[in-house]
């Protein structure tokens, strides 16, 4: 297992001498003996969109949730914003955002509300939420909807602010698992328009996605096959290797080699 | 080729609170044939899965009618329920059941068995049968949408109806199970099926394309295709992010979006691709590229969005 993580010539970006925001070696998980996680050795850079790809079953669930420390490495070792992943949990979990496929927000609840309730558990104040509230809203153009019940937002609002309260505490990187998940083609790619304005502040974005034109968004994708990393690098990188046209290609001849049924 | 679904001026709409209403369905007719895939695109939220709930009499229609099979989903609801295998769009299995357990249990309900129609779902069946002591629960993506498809044609059904089956699939079991709806259809099945990835749209027969209620489009992929008429231009630089928002500056610009690794601009008559190109050098953009393409289905998609006015922002 050696995902090449080499700056490559055709990369949109110079990566030689950005630092690293995940860093992990050999991280392996077993249940059992059923090795969901087989000894993956990776690295995210600073400022990076990196997909996570994976077939369902290949592993790719129950990385990410050692990577948000949630659950224990069997083996090997990382740091997650120069937090341990082994050891110290909890100042990973302040320091990263989280937007799960499920939606997270309190529907019960006004847009305020909500942000206040996510900013609070992030352990901001109330006088800087009350702040970066008004700030947030306005560039979102949701100042209207300020006081609205988050259940009567249309589906593309809500999850535009369910990731917006995902970086609101300013994490260094943000983990979304399949955010764009039966939305309209127009607000999929309203959703990717945010994330690379999170990415100009200077967030890094962590994502996974089976729409494989997202996977052409990202700086670098990694491709999970029976629990291991069978190919890391920028899509026009490994469309080139594998002599293919489209990621979905690539995804379909990697994934084919599944050894474990695909569950 | 005969009618196997026939929908007259079917609608529905739902309270929402105590004096909202939300039209689900706006009225609208649709007739589909024996054998045929059909196909229902669009959102969460557009209206497929009241449209299946209407279809396969688990709901009631505010106007008109439908038949199903040659039945009335009025009148019929008996005889609709043995013509067809509907699969929901949430998982209802028994998760606490084996996947055999499963099967024989949807067998019974029909007043069958797994052996009678053993044949008919042999094809789906093998890629689970090794697992068939496992819980639905202990299943997995795939492999529970095999389950579930094998439990709706258990009663040897004439007409489908799949709510999102692939959704949260990855591509290659997508594939694999578009290749056995292919296997049935090719039985004579009728398909009705739902999904949001548009790039499912070419594997069907006929698609519709649905947004809040509304049919925005509906053809063959080949047809709404070809109803693409603005120009349309694949467009790639060092800066996407730029490139996008000065592409949406440019004066002949109809439309702008990502579309995995190129932008496609499609264009306002007057437009030249000199003109264009000009524009871009003039912005100083490097290892530009621009080229000419048929539009996908996701184009005209977007396209009839905003012809009908995306309700979304």
């Amino acid at each position: 297992m050696k995902p090449d993580i080499r700056p490559t010539a055709t990369s949109d970006r110079d990566t030689g001498t950005i630092p690293s925001v995940i860093h992990v070696e050999n991280l392996t998980k077993r249940f059992g003996d059923f090795t969901a996680v087989d000894h993956i050795s990776f690295d995210v850079r600073k400022g990076e969109i990196f997909g996570f790809l994976g077939a369902n079953g290949a592993g790719k669930t129950t990385a990410m949730r050692m990577l948000c420390g949630l659950s224990h490495p069997t083996e090997g070792h990382g740091t997650v914003a120069g937090f341990d992943i082994a050891r110290q949990q909890e100042a990973i979990k302040k320091n990263i955002g989280y937007m799960s496929q499920k939606f997270s927000l309190y529907n019960d609840l006004r847009v305020w509300e909500n942000i206040r309730l996510f900013a609070g558990i992030y352990g901001m104040r109330p006088k800087q939420i009350a702040t970066k509230t008004d700030a947030l809203l306005n560039r979102l153009g949701f100042m209207a909807e300020k006081n609205t019940f988050v259940e009567k937002l249309p589906l593309g609002w809500k999850q535009k602010l369910a990731f917006s309260v995902a970086i609101f505490h300013e994490p260094q990187i943000v983990f979304l698992d399949e955010p764009t998940g039966g939305v309209d083609p127009i607000t999929r790619r309203q959703f990717w328009e945010l994330i690379y304005e999170a990415v100009e502040q200077g967030i890094t974005v962590f994502v996974t996605t089976h729409y494989m034109d997202e996977a052409e968004y990202c700086d670098r994708v990694s491709i999970m096959v029976d629990g291991r990393i069978e190919a890391l690098d920028s899509p026009r990188e490994l469309k080139k290797q594998m002599n293919a046209r489209s990621m979905d290609e690539v995804f379909r001849q990697l994934a084919r080699k599944a050894q474990r049924s695909a569950d | 080729m005969p009618t196997s679904i026939a929908i007259e001026q079917i609608s529905k709409h739902f309270a929402v609170g105590k004096t909202g209403r939300v039209q689900a369905l706006h009225p609208f007719s649709l007739d589909i044939e024996k054998g045929e895939i059909f196909g229902l695109l669009g959102p969460d939220g557009a209206g497929k899965t009241t449209l299946f709930r209407i279809l396969t009499t688990l709901m009631l229609p505010d106007s008109g009618t439908a038949t199903v099979g040659g039945y009335d989903i009025l009148k019929d609801m008996k005889k609709i329920r043995e013509t067809v295998g509907y699969m929901p769009g949430r998982f209802s299995l028994y998760q606490d059941l084996s996947v055999e357990e499963n099967l024989r249990f949807f067998a019974t309900l029909f007043n069958t068995t797994l052996e009678a129609h053993y044949d008919f779902i042999k094809d789906i069946y093998t890629h689970i049968e090794p697992f068939k002591k496992r819980k639905a629960g202990n299943l997995s993506g795939g492999m529970k949408q095999k389950l579930a498809l094998c439990c709706a044609l258990i009663h040897k059904p004439r007409i489908l109806f799949l709510d999102e089956p692939t959704t949260g699939v990855d591509p290659v079991s997508r594939k694999e199970f578009w290749d056995m709806l292919k296997r049935l259809k090719a039985g004579g099945m009728t398909i009705l099926a739902s999904t949001p990835y548009m790039d499912e749209a070419e594997l069907c027969d006929r698609i519709g394309l649905i947004q809040s209620g509304r049919f925005i489009g509906r053809n063959t992929p080949e047809q709404l295709r070809a109803e693409f008429t603005a120009p349309l231009r694949a467009v790639r630089a060092s800066e996407m992010s730029r490139l996008l928002r000065d592409l949406r500056d440019y004066r002949y610009c109809r439309s702008c979006y990502a579309f995995g690794e190129f932008h496609h601009i499609s264009l306002e008559p007057g437009f030249s691709d000199e003109d264009l190109a000009g524009y871009l050098q003039r912005l100083h953009f490097s290892r530009l590229e621009i080229h000419p393409l048929e539009p996908t289905i996701e184009d005209c998609f977007m396209a009839l969005m905003q012809k009908g006015g995306a309700d979304e922002a």
